[in-house]
């Protein structure tokens, strides 16, 4: 470019003076820390269950929940990134269904492979899914909604097809690999841990690469983000790609955690994980959203079941109350941003 | 320009495209030199946006050559024309709602650190300085929801700055601005024409050509028919080179004596967007609410036909009490709205033109419980004929039209309901001049018939041509209310600006 117009100008403006800080409103504040409210919540609801039955409290429990979260809660970031796209990926459960099952069967067939490769195995597997429902999406213009519904069947079909009514058990696995669940690393699960590590590793991405804003591009203007030079079909296709990985990788780990693995494993999961990021207040209308969001709403929902359990409240109730409190998310959402919408033509008029 | 370099910036030669049937693009030419301000004209459908799309490596052409610089260049997606060094802001501000400004400025080419992070620091802090060299009140951290079209407009002009564009092109920037962004804008043009930059800008508004712009090139169904220098032309040569025919009556301004009152507002208010509006709407005249973007005009217009709440006042239609909030009550009372944004609130683009003339009538075309798609049809033809709607059949997608015929079939849709009241908002915003003209034919007919029109426009020429009376408000508020004759741009500029006006009667 010859033309240095800007970068004169750049050069010679005085640095910019700090605008002056408004004052916080309550709802001002609650709505930049949606994710600070949620933790708020959580430890609430932690506190008021420990304090009605004291055995809730229990490092066993804890235990428990961090297991089981840490894998719902690697799906919920691979829906996150699709969901920040205005996507949708419905087939993760089957996926890992697939994943966990074949997996198994490598163990199987070569008993010392080791626990690395396991994994890479298993990622490679979703990655293949993933690689499935991107090609729909991006190649064949099927809405996310319909194309992963139809893998969402198909793969679990080919499970299905495939086990034949057989199951993976325990004691076929390799010791190492159980490890995985059972030992601990800085005294926490080493599962828990390689979650934590994953989740992290894309909610940094998404927040200071380049490919992980153009998701936000994508699910905010679709068509802004290709003026803006986005290529915007790769880019969903990778979105997709990395859902289907993050499942293969869960299914690796739901492995490791049950070690009993049979046609039907995780069936109808997939609903919990969007469920788990809606209430982590990632938008099903793109744009909107992050990983620690995410992991926050499947830790919420995660604790809430063990608590209801805990509480002996009818397992009838868990699936409603999960239900209200997807309602509640969404509805408190609205209701801010129109208060906010308000207030800011009170501003407007005041001056 | 008399003494002009020998090579152009950016040429391109003999451009066609074809979309399906239609052929959007047949001979497109256009040569841009450094430093000059060039206007593209033509009505709308005569493939100016086809020609910037092109440009912008949104479309590849079917045939032609673009050459930039001297070298012969093939776009095949926006990055290329972006790494070229072209620039494009769009008619319709295309940014990331959810995103801040400093992120929707630097999408796709944020300032990285050596792991290849991005780095906000660096990055909101060069937005802020652009900003500030815009002299605007925003911060670079700020979502751009919440914006205002203007606002956005300024950020899609940051983002042009500071892509350090060789070549800028504007597609209408200034359709949506109020006059004093529109005089920064053009500050900014002078500028960068100042720093050598190539700069193609479009526009419906001719004033603005003869203001701002050294070279025209004019197009007609396809083609670039004229090139010249601005100086050489005047407003009916270049009109009559658009639309290759004379346009001698532009406002036929029908004489009506104003019957009884159609429309009657009594101190209406909604915190934080109008207060106390109060006016009366005759049959048989027409009443224009002028003012500047964002005083509230639109509002008011959607506040009467229920679709926003009211805090307080009173709406009378034929001197009956209207229940405010409900549009169904509304239309039935005999009020109808043609809204301002056509693409989002007046058409369902992706339905046929049948369709959606047939909506607001739905009832009345239904037989045996069935809507009858016979009726639809003829009821679209209907209208299409009486409103010379250029389409090859009624059951063509909305959104393929132009303009200006979309603007018919909004209008058509809400004639069916044979209104006694028509508020029309921005009649021909983004509409060529010889749709234009059809539609203050239509309105003039409206008149004559007896209905009651409130027009709301932000074209001064158009207020001042078919107004009998003309509102003005400022910031929520009407400051003025002066009769045809004694209306000017002065004044009404003057109340838009939120001085007082001496001689108007003050609104109740």
């Amino acid at each position: 470019m010859s033309t240095t117009f800007m970068s004169q100008h750049s050069q010679s403006l005085a640095p910019v003076a700090n605008p002056t800080p408004e004052r916080q409103r309550w709802f001002l504040v609650l709505a930049r820390n949606r994710e600070s409210t949620l933790l708020v919540v959580l430890l609430l609801l932690i506190v008021g269950t420990g304090l009605a039955e004291p055995a809730f409290l229990s490092w066993h429990n804890a235990r428990d929940v961090l297991l089981n979260v840490a894998i719902t809660a690697i799906l919920t970031a691979g829906m996150t990134v699709v969901m920040l796209m205005r996507h949708i990926d419905l087939s993760v459960s089957s996926t890992l269904g697939v994943t966990a099952y074949a997996v198994g069967s490598l163990f199987i067939a070569i008993p010392g492979m080791p626990v690395p490769l396991a994994i890479v195995a298993g990622v490679l597997i979703g990655v293949a899914a993933g690689c499935v429902n991107g090609a729909l999406v991006t190649f064949g213009r099927v809405p996310s909604l319909v194309a992963t519904l139809s893998t969402l069947y198909i793969f679990r079909g080919i499970d299905y097809a495939w086990v034949h009514g057989g199951q993976i058990n325990a004691t076929s696995l390799p010791d190492a690999f159980s490890h995985i669940a059972t030992g601990n690393v800085l005294g926490l699960p080493i599962l828990v841990v390689i979650a934590a590590v994953v989740l992290a590793g894309v909610g940094y991405y998404l927040k200071f690469f380049r490919g992980g804003r153009e998701f936000y591009a994508i699910g905010s203007n679709p068509e802004a983000a290709t003026l803006a030079g986005i290529r915007v079909n790769r880019r969903v296709f990778v979105g997709f790609l990395l859902s289907g990985a993050l499942a293969g990788l869960a299914g690796v780990l739901w492995l490791a955690r049950f070690g009993t693995v049979d046609a039907s494993t995780g069936k109808g999961i997939e609903l919990q994980v969007v469920a788990a990021a809606v209430v982590g207040s990632v938008a099903i209308t793109g744009g909107v959203g992050n990983v620690w969001g995410a992991t926050l709403g499947a830790l919420l929902l995660g604790v809430i079941n063990i608590s209801l359990v805990v509480l002996r409240v009818s397992s009838f109730w868990q699936l409603a109350i999960q239900g209200a409190l997807i309602v509640l998310a969404i509805v408190s959402d609205t209701l801010l941003s129109r208060r906010i919408a308000k207030w800011s033509m009170k501003k407007r008029e005041l001056g | 320009m008399s003494d002009q370099p020998t090579q152009p910036r950016l040429e391109l030669r003999g451009a066609s495209k074809a979309f399906g049937e239609v052929q959007a693009l047949l001979n497109g030419c256009l040569s841009l030199y450094p430093g000059e301000v060039h206007a593209l004209l033509g009505e709308n459908g005569a493939g100016k946006s086809t020609l910037v799309k092109i440009l912008a490596g949104v479309h590849k052409p079917d045939t032609g050559t673009l050459v930039i610089n001297g070298v012969q260049r093939h776009f095949a997606r926006p990055s290329d024309a972006l790494e070229a060094g072209i620039a494009v802001i769009y008619q319709e501000p295309t940014l990331f709602a959810d995103l801040s400004i400093a992120e929707n400025i630097y999408m796709g080419r944020q300032p990285l650190d050596r792991l290849g992070r991005i780095r906000y620091d660096e990055m909101n802090r060069w937005t802020q300085e652009i900003l500030q060299s815009l002299g605007v009140q925003l911060k670079a951290t700020q979502l751009v929801r919440g914006l205002s079209i203007a606002d956005q407009q300024v950020v899609e002009i940051a983002k042009a700055l500071s892509l350090n564009a060789n070549v800028l092109i504007m597609d209408e920037p200034t359709a949506a601005l109020s006059r004093p962004e529109v005089e920064r804008l053009f500050a900014i043009a002078e500028r960068l024409r100042a720093a050598n930059v190539a700069i193609l800008f479009i526009t419906h508004r001719l004033e603005e050509v003869f203001r701002l712009t050294q070279r025209v090139t004019i197009m007609r169904e396809g083609a670039a028919v004229h090139f010249a220098m601005t100086a050489e032309m005047d407003h009916d040569s270049i009109v009559a080179r658009m639309v290759g025919r004379d346009l001698s009556t532009y406002y036929p301004k029908a004489d009506v004596t104003p019957g009884e009152v159609g429309l009657s507002v009594r101190r209406l208010s909604r915190t934080g967007v109008f207060r106390d509006i109060s006016f009366d709407v005759r049959k048989g005249e027409i009443v224009a609410l002028s003012g500047l973007v964002g005083a509230g005009r639109s509002e008011v217009a959607r506040a009467i036909f229920g679709v926003d709440p009211v805090d307080s006042g009173e709406v009378y239609v034929m001197g009956q009490k209207l229940k405010l909030g409900k549009p169904a009550t509304t239309v039935r009372a005999g009020v109808a709205l043609v809204p301002e944004d056509r693409r989002q609130q007046g058409l369902a683009l992706d339905m046929p033109i049948a369709r959606n003339t047939s909506l607001t009538v739905l009832n009345k075309l239904v037989h045996f419980g069935l809507i009858s798609g016979k009726a639809e049809r003829a009821l679209a033809t209907e209208w299409g004929s009486k409103l010379k709607l250029k389409a090859h059949t009624v059951d063509a997608p909305a959104g393929t039209l132009s303009g200006g015929n979309q603007q018919k079939v909004v209008l058509g849709k809400w004639l069916a309901t044979h209104p006694r009241v028509l508020i029309i908002d921005e009649p021909t915003r983004g509409i060529d001049v010889g749709a234009k003209a059809e539609v203050y034919q239509t309105m003039a007919d409206l008149v004559k018939e007896g209905m009651a029109v409130l027009m709301i426009s932000s074209e001064l020429p158009e207020v001042l041509g078919m107004a009998d009376r003309v509102l003005v408000m400022h910031e929520g508020r009407i400051t003025a209310d002066i009769p045809r004759d004694e209306a000017n741009e002065e004044r009404i500029m003057a109340a838009a600006l939120g001085q007082t006006d001496p001689a108007s009667r003050k609104a109740a």
